[in-house]
């Protein structure tokens, strides 16, 4: 390997200090010196290890004839389970963006000074957390067993208009509000975290300058928050994602319950899992993607200079590896071979 | 209410333009009396310095004048207006905060460690309060903004964000922003305390360039060679109550009091 020191190549470092030929340098001139890396013996053979096993599995996956991936590859982008999937992100869509709403909503309340919103607040948050969200969920769908009609009126009193509750929600709507409701409940303190976690001096400042309070907050304290909450938030949107799977208590023809549907069916267990899995991952991937851009857009301002992009890093990456071959070619390692890496 | 407020001017009529009136004011935080019955008059286009050891309620009393924290006793008006009180019947009532937020609008405040939004830039850092407090138009708040931003020699800093400037250049932002909402009163909380010592001028220099400009100030600090030559008053506080008050040179050269002689031999 190039990194080997050996005594051969020190006299054309000598000679790139200057120094004359065949003149070694001299014992106290650092500079001149060749750089040996440190060698990471463990890392290397950890590094093997990982590599056979994952070898393994790889083979595994393509050998065992249990997985079946004829029968994956006829399902994976079938109509059915396409639609699941989009029902699947429905679901996530809506939970996400109503309980992140309600969520914030709560979050102030539970801020505020006002001693009956904190209460209101602190009670929803206790509630809705102890309660196991399938459980919430069947009483959702058994709505219409509780309460035959939804209507507004005198409290103990007669009704100026009621409405049958199985026409007002339909199955989705209550998984809707379910996991919404469950959702909301995470967010809030997801959310009230991130907003203590702002400078108490940003808060201050906007009062000193006189800026109206719900403008204070929209426009100075949760921009700053989002910073502490999107990392957390990141985790319950995937965690939602993934959750929507517990609504097949309820029939909706979400990505998990079709599968179940086809392997009750034809048997496939295996195969229709990992069409599932696989859905999964894909669309769990993507969420990672996009949180990635959505914290280094509201990182704008923390750092002297924004965190570069996964694009400008493998330029650089590039950029660093053969600037790093160019040296060894010239046999003489600098002190500091890549640079700063920021 | 009219008489009451005729009453209520009749209060403040034995002192010409006073801006800045503070009557008895006294606070606690829990069992700390940080304050115990502050009197403090500031004319206005006058540059008040207050001076006193730390923990003698200089910065509280700041933090009164803009309502920042609440009085337990006293009064505080500015130009003629109670702060934080609307008083009606014989009583005064507690304002709510939008109105206490209205009434901000025209106290400016620098903080110790400027406290600017470090989210925003420098330009939309001055016009955020002029659009959503005074609600301004846009375009005219930045015209002013950018005009201040050149005041303080920043001009070129407009698109910058507050962590990509020195702290000097920092506080010259926030006097700005202090100034876009066009206040009757500026007040400095210590606004060169986290400044190191090579930036302490810069910004010294702009606040002295607002007080040529007959601004109406009122500067917490430790710079004394700062007071000697900018403040029209001195004042120096300790232990919750002001000890004594003059010019300049009545104050800082010959102190009649104790306690001034000796926190001015400390610091001298």
């Amino acid at each position: 390997m190039g990194l080997t020191t050996d005594s051969a190549a020190a006299p054309a470092g000598a000679a790139a200090q200057g120094a004359g030929p065949g003149t070694p340098p001299a014992k106290d001139d650092l500079a001149s010196l060749k750089v040996v890396p440190a060698r990471h013996y463990a890392r290397w053979a950890a590094a093997v290890a990982v590599i056979v096993l994952v070898a393994q599995f790889v083979h595994g996956l393509a050998t065992n004839p249990v997985w079946e991936w004829g029968v994956f590859s006829d399902y994976v982008l079938s109509e059915t389970i396409v639609q699941a999937v989009w029902v699947t992100l429905q679901l996530t869509a809506y939970a996400t963006v109503l309980g992140f709403l309600l969520g914030t909503v709560l979050a102030f309340m539970r801020l505020s000074r006002s001693p009956v919103l904190q209460t209101v607040a602190w009670t929803y948050i206790w509630i809705f957390r102890s309660i196991p969200m399938i459980v919430q969920l069947v009483f959702w769908f058994n709505l219409s067993a509780l309460y035959k009609e939804l209507g507004v009126g005198i409290p103990f009193g007669p009704a100026f208009w009621s409405v049958d509750t199985n026409s007002l929600i339909g199955t989705i709507g209550a998984a809707v509000i379910g996991l919404t409701l469950h959702q909301a409940a995470y967010a809030a303190e997801i959310v009230r975290g991130g907003v203590i976690a702002v400078d108490h001096g940003q808060l201050e400042a906007a009062a000193a300058l006189g800026i109206p309070r719900l403008r204070q907050i929209r426009r100075i304290v949760l921009p700053q928050a989002m910073r502490a909450i999107l990392p957390t938030a990141g985790n319950e949107v995937i965690g939602l994602l993934k959750g929507t799977s517990v609504v097949y208590v309820m029939s909706i023809g979400e990505l998990f319950y079709r599968v179940q549907v086809i392997y009750g069916r034809n048997g496939r267990v295996i195969p229709l899992l990992l069409v599932a899995t696989a859905w999964y991952v894909a669309l769990t991937s993507l969420l990672s993607v996009a949180q990635y851009y959505v914290e280094r857009h509201f990182a704008r301002g923390a750092d002297r200079t924004p965190p570069p992009t996964p694009i400008q890093r493998a330029r650089r990456l590039v950029r660093s590896l053969s600037a790093a071959a160019a040296q060894r070619n010239r046999s003489v390692m600098p002190l500091n071979p890549l640079g700063d890496s920021r | 209410m009219t008489d009451v407020t005729v009453d209520f001017d009749d209060v403040t009529a034995d002192l010409d333009d006073v801006m800045v009136d503070v009557r008895g004011v006294h606070k606690s935080f829990g069992p700390l009396e940080v304050l115990r019955g502050v009197d403090l008059r500031v004319r206005a286009g006058e540059v008040t310095v207050v001076l006193g050891p730390s923990g003698s309620g200089k910065s509280t009393l700041l933090r009164t004048i803009n309502h920042l924290e609440k009085v337990h006793r006293g009064w505080i008006s500015i130009d003629g207006e109670l702060i934080g009180y609307r008083r009606s019947g014989g009583k005064l009532h507690e304002l709510k905060e939008k109105d206490v937020l209205k009434q901000r609008t025209h106290i400016g405040f620098v903080f110790q460690n400027f406290n600017l939004f470090p989210h925003l830039t420098v330009l939309e850092n001055l016009v955020e309060a002029p659009v959503s407090a005074l609600r301004r138009p846009r375009k005219e708040a930045e015209e002013t903004a950018r005009r201040l931003l050149d005041r303080v020699g920043l001009a070129d800093k407009a698109g910058a964000y507050p962590r990509q400037l020195s702290g000097g250049q920092q506080q010259r932002v926030a006097i700005a922003r202090a100034l876009a909402l066009g206040p009757k009163v500026l007040l400095f909380d210590e606004p060169t305390s986290a400044l190191d010592p090579e930036l302490v001028g810069e910004v010294l220099d702009v606040i002295k360039d607002l007080a040529r400009t007959g601004t109406t100030m009122i500067v917490v600090t430790h710079e004394i060679g700062f007071a000697r030559e900018v403040a029209d008053t001195v004042v120096f506080m300790d232990g919750g109550v002001v000890v004594e008050q003059g010019p300049p040179a009545a104050v800082l050269d010959d102190p009649q009091h104790e306690r001034t002689r000796a926190f001015l031999s400390k610091v001298l």
